[in-house]
């Protein structure tokens, strides 16, 4: 076996490229059950021997909520504890989200999303953004979301998000999809990390005589106090959208047109904006790269520069709706999206430019 | 009714049992007059003072009455989703193998909404304590049919008793996890008298001293009473269990280690 002590790199599917920078990043444990398109996180996990590498406890629990209950278990001691899972095990799991943002503590779950609804598809989608980014469990809470676009940021997300799920106490998601999930790309893998040996001082590590007991729980019956609770997380939340927001911008500078797309489809928009460039239409993309916080103010300012937006997602239009709470009026918002499993063709997106946006 | 007694004329010396463990905080426990989480809670308790684990035990509180356990036990504690108290249980166990961890949970929790979690943590043989409390009822949802409801029993949603035909069978949990392979000790105990105390407290501390052997999954029923949700005096509901819930769910071992 290799050392894994120095950086590395490799041919990966995304999926597996997730699970390695899992055990390099640290990872205490890990708790899944199989669903197709990502289930070769598990498989490649259990293949790894994390426990002989790191002593990263990995777990293919009964259900998909256990899972995330084992992850609610976990993140409750201090540990880095993270799940993975596809759209229809990713509803599962919502009921245990919304506990774990509601006891404020830190995870990191995955959704290597497939068309729906229902059991739906096993190919790639982006259907599951509002779920994704509006709360998706019960109760007034967000999750820090985090879109990769390549294996290599299947990879290098892994720690950036348990790195913010730290940081605030709050858990993140990577919201990625099928074709990100089963590509293969060269991945630059970063060296092993050691496991942290520190626990946060809330965790519930077995209560010490220095200090009062450690209570995880998301229950509290007195609605002042309640109310209380939830203006703290909203503050919290505000905090993200002011510190934490993350895109990239591609030919913006001289861009009359803009098109906002995220993962898979702003690979395809990368390639439709060459395509549409090389027939004189100067058009740009800004990805966010965080769905949330979202780049609210980024596109805001675009809008002052472009003279329409055409939102590109594998959906009937979702973030297209966060696009025009940001532009607010100032210019025309379009969708352009392909659904059930189909990713849009370069093509497409140029001529939908050209009817939906440019015009006649 | 309350206005006319004054706690000081009861908490005399004389009157005291037994003394109140030190792992118990000083909270005013919510449960009703006669209910048995009182007595379990001070067991539990007692057990983990007498073992010296206060700083090594993890506990993880149930969707219901007892929910708000962590304010009477003053021990690290985590409150779980309805059923899910084995899940968290589990992870808590794999990632701090040497703590002692136990889940608390009432008959709705553990053999109903939480039935896939309570079979497969046993059968994995996780290394926990599970303390099963069955009154046959959802006392904190107002009296509503437990999975353990008897047959021909009351509750707010069988209001003319069980009919096993309409709403099917109560299920015997403690039965079937003790045919699991993962359990290591099961039994089923009460708290309703003193010597049934005793029998208690001695199964959860012969459950946590397996525990630290790393036996498998340990895992104690105690049939109890919810006097408010029977619609019947602490005494009466007593005498009821006795007569219609024992039979019914026999108190005793049902998977002891061979010694």
């Amino acid at each position: 076996m290799k050392s894994n002590m120095e950086k590395e790199l490799r041919l990966m599917k995304g999926n597996e490229a997730i699970a390695e920078a899992a055990i390099r990043a640290g990872t205490d444990a890990y708790f899944g059950y199989p669903i197709t398109p990502q289930s070769e996180v598990l498989e490649y996990l259990t293949s790894e021997k994390p426990h002989e590498r790191t002593g990263m406890v990995v777990l293919q629990a009964e259900s998909e909520v256990a899972a995330i209950n084992m992850v609610y278990g976990g993140a409750g001691c201090g540990k880095k504890v993270m799940t993975s899972s596809s759209s229809p095990g990713i509803s599962l799991k919502q009921e245990g989200i919304s506990y774990i943002a509601g006891a404020e503590l830190p995870c990191l779950v995955i959704n290597v999303v497939r068309g729906g609804p229902g059991l739906g598809t096993i190919q790639p989608s982006q259907s599951d953004y509002f779920q994704a980014t509006k709360g998706g469990g019960h109760g007034d809470y967000k999750l820090i979301v985090l879109a990769p676009a390549s294996v290599q940021e299947m990879a290098d997300f892994v720690e950036l998000a348990f790195d913010l799920a730290f940081k605030y106490r709050n858990p993140a998601m990577i919201l990625s999809d099928g074709a990100i999930g089963q590509m293969m790309e060269k991945v630059w893998l970063k060296p092993q990390k050691e496991r942290s040996k520190e626990s946060p001082s809330w965790a519930t590590t077995g209560k010490t005589p220095d200090r009062e007991r450690n209570i995880i729980t998301s229950l509290d019956l007195d609605p002042n106090r309640q109310e209380q609770f939830n203006i703290k997380l909203q503050k919290k939340y505000h905090e993200i959208q002011e510190k934490e927001v993350r895109y990239e911008k591609f030919q913006c500078d001289d861009a009359e047109y803009l098109l906002v797309a995220y993962g898979t489809s702003s690979r395809v928009s990368q390639k439709a904006i060459q395509m549409a460039r090389d027939e004189g239409i100067k058009v740009g993309l800004l990805r966010p790269i965080t769905l949330f916080p979202f780049p609210k103010k980024e596109i805001n300012e675009l809008a002052n520069q472009v003279k329409g937006i055409l939102s590109v997602e594998m959906s009937a239009g979702q973030m297209v709706e966060d696009v025009r709470l940001a532009v607010n009026g100032k210019v025309p918002v379009e969708h352009f999206g392909r659904m059930g499993g189909i990713v849009p063709t370069a093509e497409e997106v140029v001529e939908n430019l050209k009817t939906k946006i440019i015009g006649g | 009714m309350t206005d006319n007694i004054n706690i000081q004329d009861i908490v005399k010396t004389e009157n005291l049992v037994h003394k109140k463990s030190s792992v118990m905080t000083e909270n005013t426990m919510h449960y009703c007059p006669g209910c048995g989480h009182g007595t379990t809670h001070q067991i539990v308790a007692e057990v983990i003072e007498e073992m010296g684990i206060q700083q090594d035990t993890i506990g993880i509180t149930p969707v219901g009455c007892s929910v708000l356990m962590y304010n009477y036990l003053d021990i690290d504690m985590q409150e779980a989703a309805h059923g899910r108290a084995p899940a968290l249980a589990t992870a808590i166990k794999r990632l701090l193998p040497e703590k002692f961890v136990f889940t608390y949970q009432g008959d709705g929790d553990l053999a109903a909404i939480g039935t896939a979690e309570t079979i497969h943590s046993c059968n994995r043989g996780e290394n926990i304590l599970i303390i099963f409390i069955n009154n046959g009822i959802y006392g904190m949802t107002g009296g509503q049919m437990a999975p353990t409801t008897i047959e021909g029993m009351k509750s707010s949603t069988t209001p003319y008793g069980r009919d096993v035909k309409l709403m099917g069978n109560p299920l015997k949990m403690t039965d079937i996890v003790a045919t699991l392979p993962g359990t290591y000790y099961v039994t089923r105990q009460s708290v309703h008298k003193p010597g049934n105390v005793r029998k208690t407290k001695k199964a959860i501390r012969k459950a946590f001293e397996y525990q630290k052997l790393n036996k498998g999954t340990c895992f104690i029923e105690i049939v109890s009473n919810c006097p408010s949700g029977w619609k019947m005096t602490p005494v009466e509901s007593n005498e009821w269990m006795e007569q219609n819930m024992f039979p019914f769910y026999p108190l005793g071992d049902f998977k002891v280690p061979e010694e």
